[in-house]
């Protein structure tokens, strides 16, 4: 491996590296030892507290599968709603009449300077004193709306990106061949930058699906977290549930991280498209580098970093 | 219209908050540079390792760990941070380790993507002026990757300052848990909302522009 830190190694570095593996190994395996004595002091690992979960069906039918469709609910509604407020806000952003980019800003900056819980909370209590929606949907309304609220800033932040990657060359054609300002952007920019969009708003998806946890924990939302909650005091399995639980978030968005960057790989071959690629760094990207700038395929996808927890 | 404030300690909860923030994220910012130490190393385990931490922990909600940290760590490990008898210290500790542990995951990346962005042909250089590896380190690579990720690690800031609110699912006494004892106790949903909205408008915004203009003077040009 040659990159910036090291040489190729030579005899003596390879020899230190294999040194450096062994003993870094050794001690993965004492903390991996020390894990497993103490679950099995506090009997975590007794076969009673794992069978609900891994050999009958009851704990998944009766609490986590409807749990988890109730996390997807709540994130897909909230990605939908706030697809399109994202793009009209994104789009406002860029207008320009300052009358309507200023304000939009102001509102776009505004809900992304607040935390989604705190959104949730309000919106919680606003359906409880303002509508007659019932005690039991109330937590669901709450968290869509929150999530709402706060990503369709996000996305806007996303789409303006979009819509500033595409090469100035679309825009100038646009004018030559005598298009107004609103066909240029939507049946030239918006249709582009969609595509160019979607690794981002595919990833976006992950912070959505993690913040919906939240409802589950404060608002008492009967998502994935609350029904392992409930589950767990029934088998009187915790560490197994937190477990299992973690696992399937886990695997949920690492198939969301992994659907867009195989998109964003996709886009980048494909022969079609402008080149213009948004991916799922995008917010760092607006913030720090400049508008004009196209994520590298050097910098990995990592990121979310702009969305909660 | 202000009278009820006087009841409630609200510089307190923002203090708690503040704390949480700062503790949290020196925490993260050491972990996360071991991290990202361990991703670039030329040592495979330390490799897998660091990536495989990244991607368990950045997929895993935030609420999902701090929750664990109090139900499982504490209740089921009995791992009690040398605060086992003082319930707000102990669930203040936790929150601290599991905001850490979480945001560290954030911090590799910006870091790791940080060192990714200096020119292979830098290293060859130094190396071509007869530079070891420790001088290569410290004054080529490292100080362009540390400016090049100030932006990027703002962002981790300004989002880790929003994730305190998380804590308040153990108990943690900051703003988001007094928000929601007050507006459960007042007819002023909408009056108490802006004064909680405002109060992370005021701790986020100016983090964001001092530190961001500071990233743009620092980044280097290329």
């Amino acid at each position: 491996m040659t990159s910036v830190l090291y040489d190729a190694p030579g005899p003596r570095a390879k020899r230190r590296n294999v040194l450096l593996s062994v003993l870094f190994f050794v001690l993965l395996l004492l903390g991996a030892w020390w894990a497993w004595s103490a679950m099995s002091d506090k009997g975590q690992l007794e076969w009673a507290k794992w069978r609900p979960w891994l050999a009958d069906s009851e704990a998944w039918t009766t609490y986590l599968l409807p749990g988890l469709a109730n996390t997807l609910k709540a994130a897909g509604l909230a990605m939908v709603i706030a697809l399109p407020l994202g793009a009209l806000f994104g789009i406002s952003r860029l207008s320009d009449h300052v009358s309507v980019r200023v304000p939009s800003a102001v509102v776009v900056e505004f809900f992304r300077a607040i935390p989604v819980l705190i959104l949730m909370v309000f919106a919680n209590q606003f359906y409880a004193d303002y509508t007659d929606i019932s005690v039991d949907a109330r937590p669901m309304y709450a968290v869509v709306t929150g999530l709402v609220l706060y990503n369709a800033s996000v996305l806007a932040e996303i789409v303006r990106a979009g819509i500033q990657s595409l090469p100035k060359g679309q825009t100038e054609a646009a004018k030559a061949i005598g298009l107004r300002k609103g066909q240029t952007m939507t049946s030239i920019l918006l249709p582009q930058s969609v595509t160019a969009m979607l690794p981002a708003l595919v990833s976006q998806l992950v912070v959505i699906v993690k913040d919906t946890a939240l409802g589950g924990a404060l608002l008492s939302f009967t998502e994935l977290l609350n029904a392992r909650k409930t589950a767990a005091s029934f088998y009187a399995s915790v560490i197994p549930s937190f477990i299992v639980v973690a696992v399937v978030y886990i695997v949920l968005n690492l198939l969301l991280t992994t659907l867009a960057s195989w998109l964003e790989r996709r886009m980048r071959r494909s022969k079609k498209s402008t080149g213009a690629v948004v991916g799922p760094g995008a917010l760092d990207e607006l913030e720090t580098i400049g508008p004009k700038t196209v994520k590298g395929p050097d910098h990995g996808y990592g990121d979310n970093s702009a969305g909660a927890g | 219209m202000f009278d009820f404030l006087e009841d409630y300690d609200l510089l307190g909860a923002f203090w708690v908050t503040v704390k949480l923030t700062v503790y949290s994220g020196i925490g993260a910012l050491v972990w996360g540079t071991v991290l990202a130490a361990l991703r670039v190393s030329p040592v495979p385990v330390m490799r897998w390792f660091g990536t495989a931490y990244v991607n368990i922990v950045r997929n895993i909600p935030l609420t999902v760990i701090i929750v664990f940290s109090s139900l499982g760590l504490a209740d089921v490990f009995g791992i009690t941070l040398g605060a086992a008898d003082d319930f707000k210290a102990l669930s203040f500790r936790l929150s601290v380790l599991g905001l850490g542990a979480y945001t560290s995951a954030f911090v590799c990346e910006a870091v790791r993507s940080g060192i990714n962005t200096v020119p292979l042909g830098q290293a060859e250089a130094a190396r071509a002026l007869g530079l070891n590896f420790r001088q290569v380190l410290g004054l080529v690579v490292l100080p362009q990757a540390f400016r090049s990720v100030i932006g990027p690690l703002t962002n981790v800031l300004i989002a880790l300052t929003k994730n305190t609110t998380v804590a308040a699912a153990i108990g943690v006494g900051e703003a988001a848990l007094l928000m929601k004892e007050m507006i459960e106790n007042e007819a002023q949903l909408l009056l108490i909302t802006a004064i909680f909205a405002f109060g992370f408008v005021v701790l986020t915004l100016p983090t964001g522009l001092i530190l961001g203009w500071l990233g743009k003077r620092l980044a280097v040009k290329r």
